[in-house]
């Protein structure tokens, strides 16, 4: 029976703590009295008849005919999935979108099924490459339609392959990918890691245009959800479930699928990063002085190859189908039941160790914007109740924060970093100020639809994404970053642990309380 | 003195050679002498007339004994030479590409789960003598190291050289394909039961004319005896490399593709599970010449390609057999290297 999630509260006898650093760590010891530490809880079992599940629930699915009693010679097919960007890490083969899509196409092929199409919901992300696809959704499946051309990434700034479907009562344009919009119907595959994930939102953002996508990836929608992860207290969850609605009443027809995975996140020789400090095993400690001896030497190019090429080992613990808004509330249970962490009050200092990846950096470089993203839009926004820190209370990060940026995928991160943070970092000035040039920008347009570059607009999404951190804390302290970097994100740099605190206590006085939030693997934090 | 090259051997030394064989020669009369002499128990009985002898029991063909090929020696020496030279063997001339095992992470998980290696039956084309170690080499673990190989008893275990060599080599064992044998069927199924998983080409022989023979019932027979799954398996391009009545072995290049593991279902016989384990078979083989989608398209149609070829016979036939070839992985053989007579 793996043991749910668990509250520490430090004291002397405590091991120093991990904390992620970027591509490599560090053992902070905190200090005794004052500090707590939340672990997440172990993995759930997986289900080991995956198959045999998946073909179970497309037969018995959620307030939703059978998959087979939806399908019909003649009609047109198509099956939308999420990007690179789910899961974190990128999954073992065979990949859970594999898997599905390969029973609903077995589903289509019985049913007489020809018309059939293959869309990657990019949403604004960068297009995933061959070798990305073929690890989503399998060779069989690639080679059986990507020559085609029946394999293909959505593309949000194509406008004869876009269809407007209407406007919601709070004036929200609706315009998604035009062959899902008019297919007799829609199969979405989810992998829905955070409870953020799936629902309207999979098809309302992961399918739609920029027109439709700024109605809710903005200041003041981002600023007013408390949290994301609480689809009650989220204003982004609710103006997709308006989408949702319009959707709905235009006709498009949505077969969902939605699956959860366990907190399995990293394979041999990486198992450590999963265990509490004081369960290290000999060979634990051996692993860990080797990884992070061996990473600070090696480049950082080779560490970051080492680390993007892990697979994790996570495993299905439910899959659910049928009808979107009933099969995601049964999703976030789900979810819920992997991740959540009870935790009593709140804190007057986060810590957080920024890990080496996000869902915006597969395969790529953990530029500044992102190290923010992570910890404030993410690590921050892992509540349910109330933030895990006090209003003004502070945040301090661990990461190398270097100023390096993937100029193939962040094209628009660089310009965004070099001259709109060099003038404001009020997201609301920067909306206001920049957001449109960027969005418009023509060679910005041609790297997202012809390479491997994130959308014009998507450094502004990822600075949103941490307003409701930025406005909530007094505070923002980077541990190890380059100073250059983290003064232009707005933070304060600190070189140890102990000058972090130290600066914190000006904010919050020298006897605060310190919470340590020892994730990955995810969790939630549900704070009472 | 060194010997220069070209120049006879030196008297002395064809001397020696002569007087140490000539003694040899009489050392052993002298032997035979003594014993001859000793007479029994030293030597053979004579048989007394009007006496016939009980023949010996048969120790080759579907009786050869197998276990010790089982026990922890053979099986370290077998998994080396899995390791090293069957793969590079393998490699050199097959070439093998192996596709669809992702289809096995079922049947992996639930070993993992249990701590066991989840036996199953691994059911196969056959074309040529060279299946067999494609096979092994291809089948991930932890399969591969709990393997066992059901073989020809007449054509592998007729001699006890080959038969000893084919247990230990590939962990054969005798499986009587001339008539029904219990021994056979008992000495599979208890292997399962043991935790080894199994090879079965269910043809019962290779290809005689380069497509494939309807499939027998003894891999559905097995399954329903010991629960065990059925995983189809399609072998692609070993006939135009070792097929059958080629004398030796010309490289190219093959494609093994493994299908999604089958169970016996509720109500279903051996029969029809064995007709079911056939056309997944066939549906492999399409999707190894075409892609998954059409082949999955076809199989709903019914429209499967049979793996035994087209009804008519003769030039027609092996005509067909050509045209079938080109699409697969023997199409994209290695251009053997081409001799031309010397004229001088």
């Amino acid at each position: 029976m793996p043991r749910p999630g668990f509250v520490l509260d430090v004291d002397r006898s405590t091991p120093p703590t991990l904390f992620w650093h970027g591509d490599g760590f560090r053992l902070e010891r905190l200090p005794a009295g004052r500090t707590r530490v939340i672990y997440p809880p172990e993995p759930l079992p997986a289900i080991t008849d995956v198959d045999a599940r998946i073909r179970n629930a497309l037969e018995h699915p959620i307030d939703s005919d059978p998959l087979s009693a939806l399908l019909f010679p003649g009609m047109k097919l198509t099956i939308a999935f999420d990007d690179v960007s789910l899961p974190l890490p990128k999954m073992r083969r065979p990949d859970l979108r594999q898997r599905i899509i390969e029973a609903v196409l077995d589903s289509a092929a019985d049913a007489g099924v020809d018309d059939v199409a293959l869309i990657a919901a990019l949403a604004l992300h960068r297009r995933m490459t061959e070798d990305e696809l073929r690890h989503a959704v399998g060779d069989r499946v690639y080679d059986a339609f990507a020559p085609r051309g029946l394999l293909t990434q959505h593309d949000a700034e194509d406008p004869e392959n876009l269809a407007y479907l209407g406007t919601t009562p709070h004036g929200e344009e609706i315009e998604i990918n035009k062959r899902a919009a008019e297919s007799d119907l829609l199969v979405y595959v989810n992998i829905n890691l955070v409870a953020m994930d799936g629902g309207w939102k999979s098809t309302a953002t992961g399918l739609a245009s920029y027109r439709s996508l700024r109605h809710h990836h903005n200041p003041a929608t981002m600023q007013a959800s408390h949290s994301f992860m609480d689809q009650h207290r989220s204003e982004l969850h609710k103006s997709n479930w308006r989408m949702g609605k319009v959707l709905r009443d235009a006709g498009v027809k949505i077969f969902q699928i939605e699956t959860t995975l366990n907190n399995d996140t990293f394979p041999s020789p990486f198992e450590f990063l999963g265990k509490r400090e004081w369960e290290w095993s000999a060979r634990d400690r051996g692993l860990y002085v080797a990884a992070s001896k061996s990473l600070a030497k090696v480049p950082t190019r080779t560490a970051r190859k080492i680390f993007q090429s892990i697979e994790a080992p996570h495993q299905m613990t439910s899959i659910q189908c049928g009808e979107v808004e009933a099969v995601h509330k049964v999703t976030t249970e789900n979810v819920y039941r992997q991740q959540l962490v009870e935790v009593q009050g709140q804190t007057d200092i986060l810590t957080m160790g920024i890990p080496y990846i996000c869902p915006y950096n597969v395969h790529s470089v953990m530029n500044p914007i992102l190290v923010m993203c992570t910890g404030l839009g993410y690590f921050f926004n892992l509540y349910r109740g109330k933030p895990l820190v006090r209003e003004g209370g502070v945040v301090i990060m661990t990461h190398p924060t270097p100023w390096e940026f993937n100029p193939v995928h962040h094209p628009s991160y660089i310009d965004f970093f070099e001259e709109c943070l060099a003038d404001t970092t009020d997201p609301h000035v920067l909306s206001q100020k920049y957001e449109e040039r960027y969005a418009n920008d023509e060679w910005y347009r041609h790297l997202y639809r012809t390479g491997y570059a994130y959308h014009g607009v998507h450094p502004f999404y990822m600075w949103y994404w941490g307003s409701h951190g930025m406005q909530h804390c007094g505070k923002v302290i980077v541990v190890g970053g380059e100073p250059r970097s983290v003064r232009r994100l707005g933070f304060t740099p600190a070189s140890s642990m102990d000058d972090a605190l130290e600066i914190a206590s000006d904010a919050v006085g020298r006897d605060a309380t310190i919470t340590h939030f020892h994730t990955p693997p995810v969790m939630m934090a549900d704070v009472r | 003195m060194a010997r220069r090259p070209g120049e006879p051997f030196p008297l002395t030394a064809m001397r020696v050679t002569a007087r140490a064989v000539s003694s040899a020669q009489k050392g052993s009369a002298r032997v035979r002498t003594v014993i001859g002499r000793v007479g029994f128990p030293y030597r053979a009985p004579t048989v007394p007339r009007g006496v016939e002898v009980p023949p010996a029991p048969k120790r080759t063909g579907a009786d050869f004994d197998t276990e010790w090929a089982r026990r922890p020696l053979a099986q370290a020496t077998r998994r080396a030479l899995l390791a090293g030279p069957l793969q590079l063997a393998v490699k050199a001339i097959a070439d093998p590409e192996v596709v669809g095992t992702d289809r096995l992470a079922d049947l992996r998980a639930e070993a993992d789960d249990t701590d066991d290696t989840c036996p199953c039956i691994f059911v196969a084309n056959h074309h040529s003598h060279l299946d067999t170690p494609l096979m092994l080499a291809a089948i991930p673990p932890p399969w591969r190291h709990r393997m066992v190989v059901g073989a020809a008893a007449d054509y592998f275990f007729g001699t006890r050289l080959t038969g000893a060599a084919s247990a230990l080599a590939l962990n054969a064992f005798p499986i009587d394909r001339t008539s029904v044998n219990r021994r056979s069927a008992e000495l599979a199924a208890e292997l399962i039961r043991d935790g080894w998983s199994l090879v079965i080409f269910p043809e019962g022989g290779r290809s005689p004319d380069g497509w494939g023979q309807p499939f027998k019932g003894g891999a559905a027979f097995l399954a329903e005896r010991t629960g065990a799954p059925i995983v189809p398996v399609h072998i692609d391009g070993t006939g135009a490399i070792l097929g059958k009545g080629m004398k030796r072995p010309k490289r190219g290049r093959t494609k093994v593709t493994f299908g999604r593991p089958l169970r016996l279902e509720e109500g279903e016989n051996i029969r029809r599970f064995g007709t079911r384990i056939e056309a997944a078979v066939e549906v492999l083989a399409d999707e190894a010449i075409s892609d998954y989608w059409s082949a999955r398209r076809r199989a709903a149609q019914g429209a499967t390609p049979s793996l035994t070829g087209p009804d008519y016979r003769g030039w027609r036939r092996a005509w067909a057999l050509t045209e079938h070839r080109a699409r697969g992985k023997a199409g994209q053989r290695r251009r053997q290297k081409r001799t031309w007579p010397k004229l001088s």
